[in-house]
């Protein structure tokens, strides 16, 4: 006891063994089932067609691949059209998700004064409503006779009712733009929070006006929130399945999750080895900005110390 | 070379003079004026994320099967219909158990997991412990279908034992919300500095003590902050549920809601299901609001660090 902390330096153990449960549980539960991908990927398929999972690298096989590079440019193939719509719908989606949520999480971050609490739990409310709950607040209002149509109608803006759920690529684009954007707001809102209003004071005496202020002082200062804030759209939104089944269910607005999906679920098994390479090439895809993320949230918790 | 030089030189005078006639001609508006564009922009925003939720649940207390057509007010979908209803229909009471059963459950592993996961890698530093952190920030962020996959296949080649059904949802589910509590209890760690356990280790506490006396103690509030999280989190839950459900006996509510729609029985019954998800998590969110203000009063802070705190910003 004659030097400081000490004893906690001594119980080292102590801090392993607190850790232990969770490093384990993530090892069996995290780890593990990543490498049952690779083994299906690599595996075979029995007598009946059904993919068995290899365990030993050196037996991994190539035919699940052979038969996914199959889908994606032999004679048959249906998976490059589906690649790219998902990468149109994502990418209309994620900006029209920005252009709406910025200038909202803006507002409420610097002017909302007084009435910031107010506006910040309206802003955050849809967080806690559950997707589906959302998805069929908006099937009750596109429906023919619902009343998206009634009001269009009504201004005299179409003339016949439109069939918004029969497989629109629009619908599905602003489904999945109103699925998302409340995970964006939140990040979008807490970066431009944290911003010193001192800079933009500074900005303003130093004589830039409103706009030039937020050109020159606000955007970049919240660019790491836009960065971080647009990966936590993206990526879900690159693996959505059920916004497309619900808002369209035509295979005119399937996308890549959907392939991955019916692989599992609706094949009977028969799949499930391309299933798995569908979702390695997808998870290599979109290794690099994950690993972006990590280490943008490592870095700035250690920066907080 | 020199001329281009020169020529930028004067372009940015002209810009210069044109600004600086410019201000001469316009009087300068109040750059400190309120943002009524931005206000309106951001009502309209609202207004777009809030309205079309309440008339889906103002349908849910449709008295008839129409979710566009108001036919007056009942109970019809939650309980007075004998064959539809939430409380009458097999099916989706059985969603409304299986959600309240899955959220008890998960809420009850994920929390002290990721909790002493957290001081337990803050304190610890090696090379494991910072590779156990990242694998953990990188399950917060990876999409969850490639999870859901990597679950599925785990259950029904490796660990059959598992199999699909209400075990495995609930590993699925510990795994994918236990960076909930982890990273908020990292992030609070930091905040609260080594100096109180320091002074607790000094005073002769041995690590157990300096945990149980000082350290859960300081730590309620963010430990509160994301029971609610993950609580609410697996209420809303949906692609892991989906992949890794059997049978109705397992099927929690967001996915049946899901397959009833897509196989064209929708209905004002989806809605009250949807309403009833709806209300668990407010109430869920309302109480954690309460006791978070409650658990940090004489902290510095407000409202607003409260709200941001169990919305996972913060």
């Amino acid at each position: 006891m004659t030097e400081p902390s000490r004893g906690l330096r001594q119980h080292r153990l102590f801090w392993v063994a607190l850790a232990a449960p969770g490093i384990i549980w993530l090892a069996l539960l995290f780890i593990v089932p990543f490498y049952a991908i690779l083994a299906i990927a690599g595996g075979q398929l029995d007598l009946f067609g059904n993919p068995v999972a290899v365990w030993n690298p050196l037996h991994w096989s190539s035919a699940n691949f052979t038969a996914a590079w199959r889908d994606v440019t032999g004679a048959s193939a249906f998976v490059g059209p589906i690649i790219l719509r998902t990468l149109v719908y994502v990418a209309l989606a994620s900006l029209i998700s920005l252009l709406i949520a910025y200038p909202a999480a803006y507002f409420v971050a610097r002017f909302a004064g007084r009435r910031k609490a107010l506006f910040l739990i309206l802003l955050i409310a849809p967080f806690w409503i559950s997707y589906m709950m959302r998805m069929l607040a908006w099937i009750d209002l596109l429906q023919t006779d619902g009343y998206v149509n009634k009001a269009l109608t009504g201004m005299h803006l179409i003339s016949q009712p439109v069939d918004w759920l029969g497989g629109l690529g629009f619908t599905v684009v602003l489904g999945l733009v109103y699925g998302y954007i409340p995970y964006l707001i939140i990040v979008l809102y807490a970066g431009l929070d944290r911003i010193d209003p001192a800079l933009i004071e500074a900005g303003r005496d130093l004589g830039l006006g409103r706009v030039r202020t937020f050109v020159r002082v606000t955007l970049p200062l919240s660019r790491q929130a836009i960065l971080t804030g647009m990966l936590i759209t993206v990526l879900p939104m690159l693996g959505d399945y059920f916004t497309n089944q619900l808002l369209s269910g035509t295979t005119g607005t399937t996308m890549f999750g959907n392939v991955i999906d019916d692989q599992l679920t609706s094949s009977g098994g028969v799949l499930e080895g391309q299933g798995a390479v569908f979702s390695l090439l997808f998870l290599l895809v979109l290794i690099a900005p994950m690993i972006y993320y990590v280490v943008a949230t490592n870095r700035s918790s250690r920066s907080a110390t | 070379m020199t001329s281009a030089v020169t020529q930028y030189r004067a372009q940015a005078d002209e810009a210069q003079t044109d600004r600086t006639m410019l201000g001469r001609l316009r009087p300068r508006r109040n750059p400190w004026r309120h943002p009524w564009f931005l206000e309106g922009f951001t009502w309209l925003y609202l207004i777009w994320s809030l309205v079309p939720v309440a008339l889906a649940i103002l349908f849910s207390f449709n008295n008839g099967k129409s979710q566009s057509v108001w036919q007056g007010f009942s109970w019809r979908w939650y309980f007075q219909d004998p064959v539809n209803s939430v409380l009458h229909n097999p099916d989706l009471h059985a969603a409304v158990v299986q959600t309240l059963r899955l959220s008890l459950y998960v809420t009850l592993i994920t929390v002290p997991l990721g909790v002493a996961f957290a001081l337990g890698i803050h304190r610890w530093r090696g090379s494991v412990a910072l590779s156990a952190n990242f694998v953990m920030i990188l399950s917060f962020v990876i999409p969850e279908l490639i999870f859901g996959v990597a679950l599925f296949f785990v259950f029904t080649k490796l660990f059959t034992g598992v199999g699909l059904g209400s075990l495995a949802e609930v590993l699925a589910l510990v795994t994918w919300n236990v960076s909930w509590p982890a990273l908020i209890v990292q992030a609070r760690l930091t905040t609260i500095g080594r100096q109180y356990e320091e002074a607790a280790a000094d005073l002769g506490a041995t690590p157990g003590q300096v945990i149980y006396r000082v350290m859960i103690r300081m730590l309620t509030p963010a430990i509160f902050a994301s029971v609610i999280l993950v609580f609410s989190g697996v209420i809303d839950d949906f692609v892991l549920v989906d992949l890794l459900s059997s049978n109705s006996s397992n099927t929690p509510m967001s996915v049946y809601i899901y397959s009833q729609q897509r196989g064209g029985n929708g209905g004002p019954a989806l809605n009250a299901l949807g309403t009833i998800m709806l209300v668990m998590s407010f109430v869920a969110v309302i109480i954690g609001y309460l006791g978070y203000r409650w658990l940090t009063r004489g902290e510095r802070g407000s409202r607003i660090d409260a709200l941001t705190t169990i919305a996972g910003e913060g």
